[in-house]
């Protein structure tokens, strides 16, 4: 994982002196614990961890992981352990938005240097850095698994898709005001269908004919 | 062209719900009963017939590895495990699955889970895959609610539950021990076999894991019959396969076709042909960035399967096709992949953890040219170093694009070195 740079500053004010779930996610937590057996309570840390980071302005200081450590009854470095090994855990504060532009080979072949441009422009920070106002932290990741749809940003937990520097820029614009961009294909193509409607699967009675052309919906 | 009717995928895109009754209408779920009431050993044997192989990029025979699993219960758990941690470069078909198809996973969790004996499934998806995790969910609850799966599913007598599990970003963990070891809540480094999976895998009990697309394809081919599925494609090359078609094409998309579909027509009848003409074609990498790539005089045609793709030196894996016309960098291209191997490496074998940042940084020194003409050997040198030498096969798998490259790019190489000596000169 890349240190946002212009927060490392601020991590060691910033860690928080105590972490505990909130009643809801004790009870999430425990729904999680009881996919297991309950012999094997380590088995819900990944996911626990997942829960203490949504809740904590998604990042994991310290505190939340030995928090989550106590709550399962590991080992406190058996914890640092997984929150280090997986890329998804943030040490650090990050933006409000976590913007993750996916830079491995399909997506450049795509253009993803040209989303990061964008990013650049729009935002004057480059991969691992915060904006000063704390709104957006861009980071590079590998291979989100959304190829044919590339370029493909992350942001939170909603893949952008078919993207190009306008329309980065764009969605960048929406989250500065405020707003949810529509998550998906930005050129209003459905799913991984081809941009010029199906090539496949169209004697099928139950689908639309212009099945090629509906955008939004479910994805 | 495979027909419409004998595809297995039929909400790939997305075009109707995901949900329980639009299932059922396509056809999902239709005589699970009966299918039960056959019983384990016609499922495995009919798996086997097929002639289904790991759509997880090893191609190992689904039915054979079944069979691995111990026949009788020593009344503890047995459990089966569904690799959805998509995140081979160049593949994306798993989460098609995962968001417009969960049914057929689901339903292909209860017929493998039978198959092998086992007592709970466990799906483990890629952490980034938020919102298909929680579409799989729900097709969970679903299914659990209509009685479908849990105590005596389906009313066959057999009890089975099936538990969604998150990743959290580790490319290794689709490493079948990696994945196990990370369920069990640590870090996802592969373990060493034997004892493989089957006798020890998950909690230390007998385990099978296999692909998404593998168990989501288990269904339709029984109730179907292993010999439709054994009919499409060719001899130890059966069946209907997801391709995922990215890169410099005019329409990028998945599709599901028969196996060993020549690619020159998988290109152009789907993907709307090579972006600029199928002569602007510089190489394909055909099945994901770990299979070598191939120049276009390979491309015209290879066929796309096992067999096809492993008579010229690469491989299908899972079929991730990634098109590059001549206006790619090549060098660069693979440059990024194995900066994405030096990333993912889960540091735990040392020719692995060393050796894929070497390989990267020689190949970014290639990219602009920087670099002696032996160093080219010693990339090689070095790759081979890698390749076998590791736990797992993350290490083959940075090795193999680098050779690939050097197969066939060595002038490129050349050039591209000499021409920065020039400038350099100059």
């Amino acid at each position: 994982m890349s240190t946002p740079a212009s927060v490392g500053a601020v991590e060691a004010s910033s860690q928080p002196e105590s972490f505990v779930f909130t009643p809801e996610n004790v009870a999430v937590a425990e729904t999680i614990i009881s996919r297991y057996p309950s012999q094997k309570r380590a088995s819900a840390v990944i996911p626990l961890l997942h829960l203490a980071q949504r809740q904590h302005a998604n990042w994991l200081p310290r505190v939340a992981m030995d928090y989550v450590a106590d709550y399962l009854g590991m080992a406190r470095i058996r914890v640092y352990e997984v929150a280090t090994f997986y890329t998804m855990f943030n040490k650090e504060p990050v933006g409000k938005h976590l913007i993750q532009v996916c830079t491995t080979t399909p997506c450049w072949l795509r253009g993803s240097d040209e989303v990061l441009g964008a990013c650049k422009r729009r935002l004057g920070i480059g991969p691992g850095e915060t904006t000063s106002d704390g709104q957006f932290t861009v980071v590079e990741v590998e291979c989100a698994g959304a190829c044919v749809n590339a370029p493909v940003v992350a942001i939170g937990d909603d893949y952008y898709e078919d993207l190009d520097g306008p329309a980065m820029v764009a969605l960048l614009d929406q989250l500065a005001r405020g707003e949810a961009p529509t998550p998906g294909s930005q050129t209003g193509r459905r799913g991984s269908c081809p941009a010029t409607g199906p090539t496949t699967l169209t004697n099928q009675p139950s689908l639309p004919a212009s099945a090629g052309a509906v955008t939004g919906a479910d994805d | 062209m495979l027909r419409d009717e004998d595809r297995i995928f039929t909400n790939l895109y997305g075009f109707e719900s995901p949900g329980l009754k639009a299932a059922q209408v396509r056809g999902d779920w239709a005589g699970a009963k009966d299918i039960l009431l056959k019983g384990r050993d016609w499922v495995v044997s009919e798996i086997k017939d097929s002639g289904l192989r790991g759509r997880g990029g090893a191609g190992f025979s689904t039915g054979l590895k079944w069979s691995f699993m111990p026949k009788k219960s020593d009344g503890g758990p047995v459990y089966l495990v569904v690799n959805a941690d998509e995140g081979e470069p160049g593949t994306c078909k798993d989460r098609d699955i995962l968001r417009h198809d969960p049914h057929k996973l689901v339903e292909g969790i209860l017929y493998a889970s039978f198959a092998i004996g086992a007592t709970a499934a466990y799906v483990y998806v890629r952490g980034e895959f938020a919102r298909e995790i929680q579409r799989l969910q729900v097709a969970v609850d679903e299914a659990y609610e209509a009685g479908l799966v849990g105590k005596n599913a389906c009313g066959a007598g057999y009890d089975l539950d099936v538990y969604v599990h998150s990743g959290a970003g580790a490319y290794i963990c689709g490493e079948e021990t990696a994945l196990i070891e990370s369920i069990e809540g640590k870090k996802g480094q592969p373990r060493s076999k034997p004892p493989f999976p089957a006798q020890a895998g998950l909690y230390s009990r007998p385990t099978t894991v296999n692909n998404v697309e593998t168990i989501a394809a288990v269904p339709t081919i029984l109730r179907r019959g292993a010999g439709w599925f054994a009919g499409i494609g060719r001899p130890k090359n059966a069946g209907t396969k997801l391709f995922c078609i990215s890169g410099h094409v005019n329409n990028p998309c998945n599709v599901e076709e028969t196996m060993g579909i020549p690619l020159r027509e998988l290109i152009d009848k789907h993907a709307g042909g090579v972006r600029g003409g199928w002569d602007n074609l510089l190489a394909v990498i055909p099945g994901g960035s770990s299979t070598p790539v191939i120049p276009r005089s390979v491309c015209e045609t290879v066929l796309m399967d096992y067999d096809g793709l492993s008579e010229v030196r690469s491989a299908l894996g899972t079929a991730g096709v990634i098109v590059m016309d001549k206006s790619t960098d090549i060098v660069r291209a693979i440059a990024r992949l194995s900066r994405f191997y030096a990333h993912e490496s889960c540091g735990q074998c040392t020719p692995c953890r060393e050796g894929t940042p070497w390989m990267s940084k020689i190949m970014d020194r290639l990219v602009e040219g920087k670099a002696r003409v032996e160093d080219i050997d010693l990339l090689f040198d070095i790759s081979k170093q890698i390749e076998g030498r590791t736990i797992c096969a993350l290490g083959d798998a940075a090795a193999w694009p680098v050779q690939g490259l050097i197969r066939h790019f060595r002038p490129e190489l050349e050039s591209r070195i000499a021409a920065a000596r020039q400038s350099a000169a100059a």
